[in-house]
């Protein structure tokens, strides 16, 4: 049983700050045995004892009132950390038995995590394609019970499309300005001020942003619930996240790029727009489309300011209350009835998916930039 | 119409600083000027610096502003108040007179952030450690998306599936729980057997959703650990798990502790998804795995807004401004710990 190294001699040899390898690395097979080595589990023997653990988890399942798919994997990840670990014990000692049961604890970990990923990407897909039909895509929730089969989410799509785009055209360039404030002019401690202030506007709960506009724009200038106060809360979300972006982009630009415009005569400001800001491009795009996924999804503040409704509502600014995607997920959710639910489910379908698109499109655009990871 | 013009001369070192590598101390004021054409910078300087000045001072005032305009609308409900604000646990404000008080909604904010910060820290250290150190290189980076992805389904998705999906089981769970542990107080048995739309399925929620945002920034301070220190372990003899502990945990923990920091006020903040899992009700108690034991601020203000009245609304703010001085508190903190960090190390987070 000794054939195995002493841990790891090969892991820091390429230099890597990470080690890399297998939940089962640690048992790099070494040419010799001698009496300096501490005995080892062999090089199978991970495999083996995961094999064995499921052929026993098996074995319980089939043979007691076990059941359930839960209670197996529970089964197995407790029954396979405990044999791993006593066996691990007792062939190579305290050290290395601390050390797989770690392992094997992040491993698990890991795929813990992404369990509920799963699940709800499943259980929304197969729920929400029911409804995945042109008429939700095609019509409004007006005169449209909720026992009524039919009705679509139209009004709720184009909500979403016109609030997030208004707060996009607001957040973008308020919060371009101010990354280039802090990157370009800021100095002192007005720019430390604002760095910190922006670092903790990220924090501020979704719900509090609504209250906020709920307060200034309608209870405060009465100017009652709509698109265009959804849309302000949404800025006051966005604006962090693309000004903390933002401002990391500004700073990958190299300051030769700065210096040799700067010294070529052209002024500061047109170095800005014309260098540094097409330079730093991709990621800003990148950080504006993460953004924009981040809002999307956002209910809360939405409920507060534009406060939902069930027709086509076009005008955002008088039009009244408007819906949004989220919020019709919301609302019909809350009815009991299947039909409403079903619909629930399908926009909940359409959301992920315009979310992750984005998430996706906003990938490809880094992957171009030229600075940056 | 400025190109005679040299470029604007920083009166102070730090004026221009941007870039990673900085070149080092700069001179005051250059030697040379053009004649004639003063010292002041061209208009469009002045313009663009006067933009960009004003945008980050205008973003300093809405931060302001939103704590304001809270208070304002908030005191005429609290004055209207007949029971105390900070004392009462009940929440009647469209009644007349009002009553409402913070207590019962701030403590369910709390427990059960803290609960789903209790159920996700340590699976999302392990799922840091695994994508910064366990994980092959080649899939570490697109593992780490995944995990990623876990952070962009919204909250409404999360709630609609707690509520169909998730409840059911996790009854049983908390019935098990119930049944076997029952003297522990967070597990108190419920005396009509009724487990479901508790505030710990609601915390479970929220453990799934700050669970990507910790990960995530947790990775990134793991990965920012010296290779030197992590081989110098090595070199040592340590097993890869007393790596990690001896030198990527030590000089990561600021960087943990923020992360921490800011899953937490994402968790207090979280709205839509504990108002659609949660069956709420007014009362302080532990009793976490019975529904009707606990409410929070944030799902309060949505469960409630519909109906409420000119006092309701303010008393609702009223509580908002609670939650927004609560993860206020948390996140001046959690940025208190990370900039700290970054002083000593020149790291980003």
């Amino acid at each position: 049983m000794s054939a195995g190294s002493v841990r790891d001699p090969a892991t820091p040899a390429a230099g890597t700050p990470s080690p890399a390898g297998t939940g089962a690395a640690g048992t790099s097979p070494a040419s010799s045995t001698s009496g300096l080595r501490t005995p080892s589990l062999p090089p199978w023997g991970v495999p083996a004892v995961v094999a064995g653990i499921a052929v026993l988890t098996g074995l319980l399942v089939l043979a007691t009132p076990l059941g359930g798919r839960t209670a197996t994997v529970v089964v197995f990840a407790l029954l396979l950390v405990v044999v791993q670990t006593a066996l691990s014990l007792a062939v190579e000692g305290r050290r290395r038995a601390t050390d797989r049961l770690v392992t094997t604890s992040v491993v698990l970990a890991f795929l813990l995590a992404l369990l509920p990923l799963f699940s709800v990407l499943e259980y929304t897909a197969t729920r929400g394609i029911h409804r995945f039909d042109v008429d939700f895509f095609y019509r409004s929730q007006r005169s449209i019970g909720a026992r009524d089969p039919g009705g679509g989410a139209y009004h709720a799509l184009l909500g979403t499309v016109e609030q997030v785009g208004i707060a996009t055209l607001i957040a973008v360039p308020f919060g371009l300005l101010v990354a280039v404030y802090v990157v370009e002019y800021g100095r002192g401690r007005l720019a430390a001020t604002i760095r910190f202030f922006v670092d903790v506007m990220t924090g501020i709960p979704s719900i509090v942003a609504g209250l906020f506009v709920l307060s200034f724009w309608i209870l405060g200038l009465r100017m009652g619930f709509s698109g265009f106060a959804a849309a302000l809360a949404l800025t006051v979300l966005m604006l962090p996240i693309i000004v903390r972006s933002a401002e990391e982009m500004l700073r990958l630009v190299p300051s030769s790029l700065r210096e040799a415009s700067l010294a070529l005569g052209v002024p500061r400001w047109k170095t800005i727009l014309r260098i540094v800001l097409p330079t730093a491009l991709p990621g800003i795009v990148t950080g504006v489309m993460l953004a924009v996924s981040r809002v999307m999804g956002e209910t809360a503040p939405v409920l507060l300011t534009a406060f939902g409704a069930a027709s086509i509502v076009r005008d955002p600014f008088r039009g009244g209350p408007q819906s949004s995607l989220p919020l019709f997920i919301y609302q019909q959710a809350g009815d009991a009835q299947q039909t409403a639910v079903d619909r629930a489910w399908t926009a909940a379908l359409t959301l992920i998916l315009l979310v992750m698109l984005l998430n996706l499109l906003a990938r490809l655009v880094t992957r171009r930039s030229t600075i940056g990871r | 119409m400025s190109l005679g013009a040299l470029p604007p001369v920083p009166t102070d070192p730090a004026d221009v600083r941007p870039g990673s590598g900085d070149g080092g101390p700069r001179p005051a004021s250059l030697p040379l000027r053009t004649s004639g054409s003063g010292t002041a910078e061209p208009r469009g300087d002045r313009v663009f610096r006067g933009l960009s000045v004003s945008a980050g001072v205008a973003l300093l005032l809405l931060i302001v502003a939103i704590a304001l305009f809270l208070v304002v609308r908030a005191v005429p409900a609290l004055r209207a108040d007949t029971a105390g604000f900070l004392s009462s646990t009940g929440w009647d404000p469209n009644a007349l007179p009002p009553r409402f008080g913070i207590v019962a909604l701030a403590f369910g904010t709390v427990l059960s952030s803290l609960l789903a910060l209790a159920m996700a820290l340590p699976v999302a250290l392990g799922v840091a450690l695994f994508i910064s150190h366990y994980a092959p290189r080649r899939i570490a980076g697109p593992l780490g998306y995944v995990v990623d992805l876990l952070a962009a389904v919204p909250s409404v998705v999360f709630g609609l599936w707690g509520i169909s999906y998730l409840n059911v089981p996790l009854a049983g769970v908390s019935r098990f729980l119930a049944e076997h542990l029952g003297w522990f107080p967070l597990f108190a048995r419920a005396a009509d057997d009724v487990y479901t739309r508790s505030l710990f399925l609601a915390s479970v929620v929220l453990a799934i959703m700050i669970l990507p945002i910790i990960a995530s920034l947790s990775r990134e301070v793991f990965l920012q650990v010296p290779a030197t220190n992590q081989e110098a372990a090595l070199a040592l003899g340590a097993t890869r798990w007393e790596m990690v502990r001896t030198a990527v945990l030590p000089f990561a923990r600021p960087g943990v502790i923020g992360a921490t920091m800011l899953g937490l006020g994402r968790a207090l903040g979280e709205t839509i998804a504990v108002a659609i899992v949660l069956s709420p009700a007014f009362v302080v108690s532990l009793s976490v795995l019975q529904p009707n034991s606990g409410n929070t601020i944030a799902a309060n203000i949505a469960l409630a807004f519909a109906e409420a009245s000119a006092t309701g609304r303010g008393a609702l703010i009223a509580s908002g401004l609670v939650l927004f001085v609560i993860t206020l508190l948390v996140n001046v903190v959690a940025r208190a710990v990370v900039s700290r960090r970054r002083e000593f190390t020149g790291g980003a987070l």
